[in-house]
């Protein structure tokens, strides 16, 4: 998700005063853009008196950091810890400006409350607490930054007051203040209580990026703060929380996208051994059982009849020539123009037209969707990895009638999101409270989803269609005409507000124009309309846009002669860290090596930019008969500042393992409106034995403010193979997921 | 009737209908949450866990079928083999979400208990039955190979 599409529902989710009266620990006197300056008393701040060695055992608790007697330095994530890593990258950018030691840092998830911890990539004011967008790092930089340096200012400070000493002979270094005069020293903990009655200075200084010691490209792997937990199976997850006397819930859902329910037949259900009740509610009809074992024995003894009257009920098949006929049509709204596009098509020297089509594809997060509710008269608390904290907890308020301020959310560890728990209206969070609200609050409820819930149950990335013609005009200047076919994600939610002129952004970002310097472009898109939902699929619209846009592209150079990099590059001058980006993955490639000509061996190549991150890959594959490997992928990416360089690494090869996945596999097909998969054996996803067997990361050396790198990985992936696979063979892959033995008969 | 086994070194008796799924009998009966659920058919194997040693995948495995047995899960993952993986696991960070890797790390353990020196080809015969949508594969497949060679040096270790 892009930060700009939460700009606007910032002001359908402004906090009430309610929200503003919540703050325990501080008074926000300032909200700067470019992060937090705190500047008030602490309560209870009365003089300090006592020396260290008398000190009160009590924490320095601050909004984003928490000092403990214990030593540790906890950091409080506002941001979801899904797999990519803020549990260790928001803890590092404290670290650094603390000048903390890495062994005492820990991580904990914040409470859902705005703006104390709203994601300013979002909307300025912080009105909105959510991870989307590859915005973690980035919208925290400044604000942990400064964080984490008053902190240490308060520790100094405390420090200078018990030593008697100016604060600016103290020194901080791994997590010992010391005075060398004096030959004082102590640790964070002892400090605690002390820094705790310092005043909060309203000023900080900031470090030197080039004093950085923890962080940056150069520093040295900072190990995950959860790779134990998750390593031995005691990590908490949503699933694994158990409270006293908790019922277990699962929910039969419309088998057709825009059915509902008519009539229910629970009578067999509250006969299976173990159910307790079966309720209707907005979205299905819930079976709850004493254990996931009853609950879905119940759900299977259920009978509904279901009202299809308004229900999908076209294949896709059917969509997609109902695509291709749009595609041909003038029914489309323009995003954007400019040269003369007809005119050096109708003269090209060389001209190429396509049509790529691109599936419904499901996230299949390892942790279906789940969820934990204990709702009370006045209090509803919730219980799981919430991708979208505010708008969860108000869609939850709407459904069990109190005020968003009434809902505490208990953040926890998501098992894998991609996109999938950021859903506007809040899918498995209404549901598990309109269960809990149906039971009259009488038990704690959890909702599982199974994995063919996951599958069938929609929110997908969007069914899209390209049509596309380009060519080369006399004097080598391009022109790109591209019609994008599909359905918006945005429409019919909060976000419809981002629709400017009739364009969702999420529908055609990333496109050529926009990332190349091309003569002449036209872009538009047809949006459509189905029951079925769509949703924001790691890198959202980048995900098919980068596709097409490095096909054709690539296409173009190999019909005007020229090597692929070079003619990016040519292509690239107003785009200096693609062009970076793409040297230095093409360097550490060998590109300029001529490429074994062994047959069935392919190498690609591609570039993109999303969420302000720039990605370049160049894959090397082997074709055997209709089966594709790719043996080494060489990727570089500029995220300005690497704050913690193996994260970045590990994100790259997820990014990659996930395109790949969707452009071998990846699909979710209707027939007569029901969908075809139903688990991982029918939606296949990259395993094992198919992750190439290298993969080198690159970064991109950078003085610029952090971006993100959750997504922008897997945009360049599908492409680079696609184009390695052209080489390899000649067939040019228009459908997604790849099939060779399709593309051998449309070629033939 | 209750079932009879023996679950991480401890006897137990376990009073569910036998056609229960030892996976939600270890989460929902026993409070051994390690134990992931994914998929409920033996597709993505997060559910994994050692039955008299070898890697089974929970979520199909109705309680009656482990009277007698042993049964070991991630909690109480003991073994030289297991106790090498977990470290390597840790030290090279494999985890990302970190929501299958107890499976894997059983189905790793139990690969390295009958296999000292793993081949890639071992590795991906072994754990292509479990899914990482994270696709941390790669590290998956350096810490195999890191705990293969730590056992190698220190074999009366762990």
């Amino acid at each position: 998700m892009d930060s700009r599409y939460f700009r606007s529902l910032a002001l359908t989710a402004a906090p009430g005063p309610a929200e503003l009266s919540r703050r325990q620990f501080l008074k926000l006197t300032s909200l700067a853009g470019s992060g937090l300056t705190l500047g008030v008393l602490l309560p209870g701040c009365a003089p300090a008196g006592k020396g260290p060695d008398t000190a009160a055992s009590g924490p320095l608790s601050m909004p984003f950091v928490r000092i403990d007697p214990d030593n540790t330095v906890t950091v409080i994530c506002k941001h979801v810890e899904a797999g990519q890593g803020v549990w260790t990258g928001l803890p590092a950018i404290v670290a650094e400006e603390l000048d903390a030691d890495w062994s005492q840092m820990r991580a904990e998830s914040a409470p859902a409350q705005v703006p104390q911890y709203g994601n300013f990539a979002f909307d300025p004011k912080g009105s909105v607490q959510g991870t989307g967008g590859s915005t973690a790092v980035a919208n925290s930089w400044n604000q942990l930054r400064q964080a984490g340096a008053t902190a240490r200012a308060m520790l100094v400070a405390a420090a200078a007051r018990a030593w008697d000493v100016p604060p600016a002979e103290v020194t901080v270094s791994s997590g010992v203040v010391a005075h060398a005069g004096k030959n004082r020293k102590a640790s964070f903990g002892e400090l605690a209580s002390l820094a705790a009655r310092e005043r909060v200075p309203g000023e900080v200084t900031l470090k030197d990026p080039a004093a950085f010691r923890l962080i940056g490209a150069q520093a040295q792997r900072l190990p995950r703060l959860d790779s134990k937990a998750k390593s031995t199976g005691t990590q908490q997850f949503a699933i694994d929380v158990t409270l006293p006397g908790m019922m277990t819930a699962v929910v039969m859902r419309p088998p057709l996208f825009g059915s509902k329910v008519q009539s229910v037949d629970a009578s067999q259900a509250r006969a299976v051994d173990g159910v307790v009740d079966v309720v209707t509610v907005p979205r299905g009809v819930a079976v709850i059982g004493r254990d996931m074992y009853s609950a879905k024995k119940g759900r299977e003894a259920l009978k509904v009849v279901w009202d299809e009257s308004g229900a999908e009920k076209r294949g896709t098949a059917e969509m997609l020539r109902d695509y291709r006929a749009l595609a041909r049509g003038k029914d489309a709204v323009v995003a954007g123009q400019h040269g003369d596009v007809d005119g050096t098509l109708a003269h090209a020297a060389h001209r190429i037209e396509a049509e790529f089509e691109f599936p419904y594809l499901a996230h299949a997060p390892m942790e279906p969707l789940t969820a934990v509710c204990n709702l009370q008269p006045d209090k509803c608390e919730i219980w799981a990895g919430c991708q979208f904290q505010t708008i969860d907890q108000m869609n939850a308020a709407a459904q069990v009638g109190l005020k968003p301020e009434q809902v505490t959310i208990h953040t926890l560890a998501a098992g894998g999101t991609f996109g999938r728990r950021a859903n506007p209206e809040s899918d498995y969070i209404v549901e598990v409270t309109s269960i809990a609200k149906a039971v009259g609050g009488k038990y704690p409820v959890r909702l599982i989803w199974t994995r063919e819930d996951d599958i069938t149950g929609g929110k997908y990335r969007p069914l899209k269609l390209h049509h596309i013609t380009a060519g080369l005009g006399k004097n080598g200047e391009v022109a790109y005409r591209q019609r994008v076919v599909g359905q918006s994600i945005m429409s019919g939610t909060p976000f419809a507000a981002m629709i400017k002129d009739g364009v969702d952004p999420t529908a055609i970002e990333g496109n050529a124009p926009e990332q190349y310097d091309l003569e002449h472009a036209h872009v538009s898109w047809t949006p459509t309309k189905s029951p079925v939902t769509v949703l924001w699929w790691r890198s959202v619209g980048h995900s098919h846009m980068a596709y097409s846009k490095e096909v054709m592209i690539d296409e173009l150079a190999q019909a005007a002669g020229e090597d692929p990099v070079a003619f990016r590059l040519k292509h690239l001058g107003k785009h200096p860290r693609h062009a970076a980006a793409l040297k230095l993955a093409a360097e550490k490639a060998g590109w300029d090596q001529p490429f074994a000509k062994q047959p069935g061996r392919g190498r690609g190549v591609a570039v993109h930019e999303s969420f302000g991150t720039v990605v370049a890959q160049v894959a090397e594959v082997t074709v055997s008969g209709d089966k594709i490997s790719v043996d080494r992928v060489v990727c570089a990416v500029d995220c300005g500042i690497a704050v913690t360089p193996d994260v970045i690494r590990a994100q790259m090869q997820s990014g990659i393992g996930y395109g790949l996945s969707a452009a071998l596999h990846g699909k979710i097909t209707l027939t007569g409106g029901k969908v075809d998969q139903t688990n991982f054996h029918q939606y296949q996803v990259l395993r094992m034995n198919e992750m190439p067997k290298v993969i080198e990361v690159h970064i991109v050396p950078s003085a610029n403010p952090p971006s993100g790198v959750g997504e922008p990985g897997t945009p360049p992936i599908a492409p680079a193979v696609a184009n390695a696979v052209r080489m390899a063979t000649g067939l040019k892959l228009r459908s997604l997921p790849f099939d060779l033995a399709a593309a051998r008969a449309a070629k033939a | 009737m209750a079932t009879k086994f023996t679950i991480n070194g401890e006897a137990h008796e376990l009073d569910v209908p036998p056609d229960m799924p030892l996976l939600w009998a270890l989460r929902d009966h026993l409070q051994l949450t390690g134990t992931k659920f994914g998929c409920g058919m033996a597709l993505c194997g997060a559910c994994t866990v050692h039955i008299d040693g070898q890697a089974t995948r929970s979520c199909i495995t109705p309680v009656a079928a482990i009277e007698g047995k042993e049964v070991t899960t991630i909690e109480g993952l003991a073994t030289p083999a297991g106790k090498a993986v977990q470290a390597a696991w840790i030290g090279l960070d494999v985890p990302q979400c970190g929501y299958c890797q107890s499976g894997q790390i059983m189905s790793a353990a139990a690969l390295l208990a009958g296999n000292a020196k793993p081949s890639d080809a071992d590795i991906d015969q072994a754990m292509s039955g479990n899914i990482c949508r994270c696709a941390t594969y790669a590290r998956i497949r350096s810490a195999i190979h890191q705990a293969a060679d730590q056992l190698a040096a220190a074999p009366s270790q762990g």
